[in-house]
């Protein structure tokens, strides 16, 4: 494992929302590689519904950032002929549970073009497309589905959880030789129309900077249990070990920050040294990462564990619209806190 | 058109027409008597494109090897015609490491990137890269153009449509091709299409649509020479849908009961021989040296193909990632 220390942050006081971010890693790269670009819908004079493009039109015309129909099956697989004639193109999907219209373009062309040409033709391309729920958006538009994406083989998949990471993962992922799915969570981007975590701004450094692909970062450490997760469900599962921490429960909390490569190292140690996973995931339960992390250890050692693996994921049920229903399957900070104590039980 | 690009169109077909008879005849040598299609020397679906020879040949007659084909899933004329190296091409086939894809794509899953190559074995989905090779060129300056085909059981598709209206409203340097050989596998156009040509659709998108009826390879030629010059001029996209002939099953092993065509079909390229005789250019000691020709190019890739080591098992994780 490699730990990235999230802390050389520290040094820049200036502090940016998730989406600012984001942003800023495009354009910076924008500015330094003229074969970037930005299609998708509503990316230009809106910015992005989910404030992922904002300012980039001003700042680099019609040109290289443009506005699609709604044509999503024509607008990925024309990013993915962009990038094998050597363009850097960056395609938004509006939102992750749109897969659906297009998923062809993703799997069967983007994701696998390399292998099938023996490694001939690259698809350097980032798709990045917004995830998960907590607003009463409905089961059409509110799902995360990381693990549909990780279960195809060909494609890098990244979920930044914070300003700083948000950054220097779309930076990564805009160099990378590989199609990128970088999913981001419309609780952790800071939107003034939408609740916010208080980690949803943080410190960024202005210059440019990568985070690496298939690193994951320990969060918190402690010496307990092990809590695994990603993107909003770090800051659940940081309030959780809070919590708990009054408890007497010290939790070690890690970051995937990447499905694809997944940091089973950083998983391992931590379990090593805790003796206790508990998996968080806003993704749906069956098939998915959590049972992805019970395997690894399971098929590594499973005398690491001093108590069965435990999964805080969606239930097996599409999410609810009514407030009362959706806040039911989410993991949220007092599941979080619930589940631990019976892991420790 | 001159005479040289008469006989090269000719002698496109016939290497073409060569290199399908002797996948034909190597596809069915070891799977008897009991017949495997995973079994033999090239296993696996194969689709050949004997009767189709003028689609490609009359379009990739005007294509450099700067400019981009997404062909499909019934490929093998179009690599061809577009200038792909026929031992890469038999030896991917082959299933060999000496493939153009080291044997990992296989027969619907060519990639070339010396030439622009790709195909997709899913219907309607070369449109959507086409576009974005298009655009490539578009945004760096080059004059190159992408051209893309598909069958006529293919326009049904949202792909379809929803490339010819992005490539329109941005207009795109393509050429799209529609090859209709009458049937989808078992469906005939008339049970599939609510249209008689996709000319039609074309115009509705904005785009220049033309049909050629007749398989014509000098027909093809034309058309596609307008398509292809006012692609390069910045002119925007076109549509060019050819009726054309499958002669073969849609796949080997298709016993085509479905189809009552059979003893109507005419094999284009004699016609075009004869026509070619019949204005004095070609002779039959001509045609003989070219079929000659083009069956010594064959049998030196198959011999390159069959001698080539196949992948090691051990690297089979290679190249998924770059």
């Amino acid at each position: 494992m490699v730990l990235i220390d999230t802390s050389s942050a520290s040094v820049s006081t200036r502090r940016l929302t998730t989406a600012k971010a984001m942003v800023e890693g495009i354009s910076q790269e924008m500015e330094r590689d003229p074969s970037v670009f930005v299609l998708g819908e509503d990316v230009g004079a809106y910015g992005g519904i989910f404030s992922s493009t904002t300012g980039l039109l001003e700042k680099f015309g019609p040109h290289r950032v443009m506005d699609t129909p709604i044509s999503e099956t024509a607008f990925m697989g024309l990013a993915t002929g962009a990038a094998v004639e050597g363009m850097r193109p960056i395609v938004e999907l509006m939102f992750v549970d749109f897969f659906g219209v297009c998923m062809d373009q993703i799997y069967n062309h983007m994701a696998k073009i390399h292998y099938e040409s023996g490694g001939n033709v690259k698809v350097p391309l980032v798709l990045m497309t917004a995830v998960g729920g907590g607003y009463s958006d409905g089961a059409q538009h509110s799902q995360c589905l990381w693990g549909i994406f990780a279960h195809m083989p060909g494609l890098k998949v990244v979920v930044p959880s914070n300003p700083y990471d948000a950054k220097g993962l779309m930076i990564s992922a805009i160099r990378d030789d590989n199609p990128v799915v970088y999913m981001f969570h419309k609780g952790v981007m800071g939107l003034p129309w939408m609740a916010k975590n208080p980690r949803s701004l943080g410190p960024v450094p202005e210059k440019p900077y990568e985070v690496p692909i298939g690193k994951a970062s320990v969060v918190r450490t402690g010496k307990d249990m092990t809590i695994v997760t990603l993107s909003l469900s770090v800051h659940h599962a940081l309030d959780a070990a809070d919590d708990l921490a009054q408890h007497g429960i010290d939790c070690e909390v890690i970051d995937l920050r990447s499905l694809v490569p997944l940091d089973r190292e950083a998983v391992l140690e931590s379990v090593s040294k805790t003796g206790r996973l508990l998996v968080v995931d806003e993704d749906y339960q069956s098939f998915g990462l959590s049972g992805e992390l019970a395997a690894v250890v399971a098929e590594t050692d499973p005398r690491l564990l001093k108590a069965p693996v435990s999964r805080l994921a969606i239930p097996d049920v599409p999410i609810p619209y009514s407030r009362t229903l959706e806040y039911a399957v989410l993991p949220t900070m007092e599941r979080i806190v619930s589940a631990a104590k019976r892991v420790m039980a | 058109m001159d005479n040289v690009t008469r006989l090269g169109l000719y002698k496109t077909m016939v290497l073409s027409r060569s290199f399908e008879e002797a996948i034909l005849r190597d596809y069915h040598a070891d799977k008897k008597p009991v017949w495997d299609i995973g079994a033999g020397l090239i296993p696996g679906e194969m689709h050949l494109s004997a009767g189709q020879e003028p689609v490609a040949a009359g379009v990739c007659a005007h294509l450099t090897a700067n400019d981009a084909v997404t062909a499909t899933h019934r490929p093998h004329h179009f690599a061809i015609a577009h200038g792909m190296d026929l031992k890469l091409l038999a030896a991917e086939i082959f299933g060999r490491e000496t493939g153009v894809g080291k044997g990992r794509g296989g027969h619907m899953h060519l990639f070339d990137p010396s030439i622009h190559f790709s195909c997709s074995g899913i219907i309607a989905e070369g449109y959507p890269p086409a576009l974005g090779q298009a655009f490539a060129f578009q945004r760096q300056g080059k004059d190159s153009v992408a051209v893309a085909v598909t069958g006529e059981g293919a326009v049904n598709q949202g792909a379809f449509h929803e490339s010819l209206n992005l490539a329109a409203l941005w207009k795109l340097p393509v050429v799209f091709v529609v090859e209709d050989n009458d049937w989808a596998i078992s469906v005939s156009r008339d049970a599939s299409t609510s249209v008689r040509s996709n000319a039609i659709r074309a115009t509705s998108y904005g785009i220049r649509g033309t049909r050629i009826q007749d398989n014509s390879v000098e027909g093809v030629w034309d058309a596609a020479k307008t398509a292809i010059e006012r692609a390069r001029a910045g002119e925007g996209p076109s549509l060019i849908e050819v009726h054309t002939v499958r002669l073969w099953g849609h796949f080997e092993g298709d016993a085509q009961a479905y189809r009552n065509d059979l003893d109507t079909l005419i094999d284009p390229i004699p016609a075009y021989a004869n026509q070619l005789e019949s204005d004095g250019i070609l002779t039959p000691e001509l045609a003989k040296s070219i079929a000659e020709d083009a069956k010594a190019r064959v049998d030196d890739a198959f011999e390159y193909a069959k001698s080539s080591p196949f992948p090691s098992a051990r690297e089979v994780g290679k190249y998924v990632f770059a």
